[in-house]
């Protein structure tokens, strides 16, 4: 579905990414990990279209999709909850789903998912006209989600959306992403620096070090693999 | 009392005023954190499309009303297709620069019209029509309050209403919002940021524009510099009211249109911009952020 090749990213003179080569494959959950300052986020946002990299090629269902502009690739079908999640904080919870869906025109499909949604988090209907400055951190990680998944995308992109929650939430949030992966059939990249629960829940791993992927290979294997125990898993 | 009323009402006119070119240097500023300088010179370029075209419909001896109209809509799609232009050739290419840099720009650009149109047109001021009828049956409260401010206070408010439905409840009014609030989010749902911005001058250049034909036919003339004018005391408004929300600029405006309503009245109309500026200085010193501006903001 998604394929990076030697991609090379750039912040003005400052190379972050070097050489990246990597490969989704439809219905997949792959996992990204790696140390602070790696380039895991610079790699979602190159993917994302918001830093177009100097070198290389992106190539979304065959399709070369750099330097095309981010609405465009959202139209495509992936969409990104980025780290930090980024609510809209003077939007209301319900604006802020609106906006997930802003280039859908099916009113039907749109409310249809609204329900999924509201189903999957009770917590954001009841919420739903309040801003969602107001949401905790969870409530926040919850809605960034739903408002991603408001687009209906094929490819679902997530920057570290275990950030700052208490473990029980993560957990919560990381059942959601595999049910997400199965009952809508979408992909996933989720790029997490919580390597353990990640590569629990992932289908394939690639390390980032650096800028520069080291390793690559089945989850089990990675969450076996010493070096990796060693580096972030902590053990 | 009549005297006090009629202040009130002075106050309100010029406020409905200050109000409709606030809000363009509000709502550029809540999208993109620039202070457009030219703004004050969108405003002016809409008073005198509304002259020219007045002038001219005038000779072929149309009604009032419907020169109005029709001057006001010159006026509009004129300004905001100078609003339009600047945005393209002044800021756009600057974007991702130094913070200084497109402030430069804007400075440069509010010169360039103002010398363009003295070149264009003329120095010297210029009489503007009286498009505003005075009918009869208003004789009785002329005194305190004339057609021109009644229309002024009317246009506004519906304008206002408009403007409050756009941003509330359509998708671009969202889509404006949102980029406010959050600009890389608002590229991540999709939001083509670049028309976010262009929609957003042309409606802030619309509303100068209504405010520069009203006052052009309430004052009775204009020249190159009444941009200028105009345009500090608007910026003032919004400074006030909390430069980057809306709700905050209009009330900024009608605060300060009576402060400067009162000063005159009471006081004497040599000290209605000491008394304008004390405001702006006592309240930036108690209520940094303007009166209903976020108090996280720095970006000036
Ligand atoms: N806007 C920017 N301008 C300049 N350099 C940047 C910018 N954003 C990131 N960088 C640099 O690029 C490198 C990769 O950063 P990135 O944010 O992608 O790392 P990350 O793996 O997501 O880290 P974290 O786990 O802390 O989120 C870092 O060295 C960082 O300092
Ligand atoms: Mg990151």
């Amino acid at each position: 579905m998604l394929e990076l090749r030697h991609v090379d990213t750039y912040y003005g003179n400052i190379q972050a990414l070097y050489d990246i080569s990597l490969e989704i494959k439809t219905g997949e959950i792959i996992t990204l990990i790696g140390a602070n300052g790696a380039g895991k986020s610079t790699t979602l946002m190159s993917i994302s279209g918001i830093i177009v990299p100097r070198r290389g090629k992106i190539l979304f269902k065959g399709q070369d999709i750099l330097g095309m502009a981010p609405n465009t690739i959202v139209q495509l079908g992936i969409s990104q909850v980025p780290e930090g999640r980024h609510i809209f904080p003077a939007l209301s919870v319900a604006e802020n789903l609106d906006m997930g869906a802003f280039l859908r025109r099916d009113k039907k499909g749109i409310e249809e998912d609204r329900a999924y949604i509201y189903e999957l988090f009770p917590i954001l209907k009841q919420r739903r006209n309040q801003p969602g400055g107001n949401l905790s951190g969870g409530e926040q990680q919850m809605l960034a989600i739903s408002r991603a998944l408001m687009a209906r995308p094929q490819l679902l992109l997530l920057d570290e959306p275990s950030m700052g929650l208490a473990p029980l939430v993560t957990r919560q949030i990381f059942e959601i992403i595999k049910k997400i992966n199965k009952e809508q059939h979408t992909t996933i990249f989720l790029v997490e620096q919580n390597a353990n629960l990640a590569l629990q829940v992932a289908d394939r791993g690639y390390v980032l070090e650096n800028g520069r992927i080291t390793m690559q290979d089945k989850a089990e294997l990675l969450l076996a693999n010493t070096d990796i125990q060693r580096a972030y898993l902590g053990i | 009392m009549e005297y006090f009323l009629e202040l009130v009402f002075s106050g309100l006119t010029r406020g409905s005023i200050y109000a409709l070119i606030a809000l363009g240097y509000t709502m550029v500023y809540g999208i993109i954190g620039l202070i457009n300088f030219a703004h004050g010179e969108i405003y002016m370029i809409g008073a005198f499309t509304a002259l020219i075209i007045a002038t001219v419909l005038n000779m072929y001896g149309l009604p009032l009303p419907a020169v109005l109209i029709l001057a006001a809509i010159a006026a509009i799609v004129w300004s905001a297709a100078y609003g339009f232009t600047v945005e393209r050739v002044a800021y756009r290419p600057l974007r991702g620069a130094p913070r200084l840099s497109p402030l430069i720009s804007a400075i440069g650009m509010s010169i360039f019209l103002q010398n363009y149109v003295m070149l264009a047109q003329t120095p010297n001021f210029l009489p503007f029509p009286t498009l505003i009828p005075e009918p009869a049956f208003l004789e009785p409260i002329a005194s305190m309050v004339g057609t021109t401010d009644l229309t002024i206070l009317l246009v506004t408010t519906v304008v206002m209403v408009l403007l409050t439905l756009l941003i509330k409840f359509t998708r671009t009014g969202k889509a404006m919002r949102a980029t406010s609030q959050d600009r890389t989010m608002a590229f991540l749902v999709g939001v083509n940021v670049d028309t976010v911005i262009s929609i957003t001058f042309v409606i802030g250049s619309s509303l100068a524009a209504i405010g520069g034909v009203l006052i052009a036919s309430h004052i009775g003339q204009i020249n190159f510099y009444i941009g200028f004018i105009a345009g500090i005391k608007a910026f003032t408004a919004a400074v006030l009211g909390g430069i980057g929300s809306i709700p905050g600029a209009v009330l900024g405006s009608f605060v300060l249109g009576l402060t400067e309503s009162f000063a005159t009245g009471y006081v004497s109309s040599a000290y209605e911009d000491v008394f304008a500026f004390s405001l702006l200085v006592l309240i930036l010193i108690f209520r940094p952020a303007g009166l209903l501006g976020k108090a996280s903001i720095e970006k000036v």
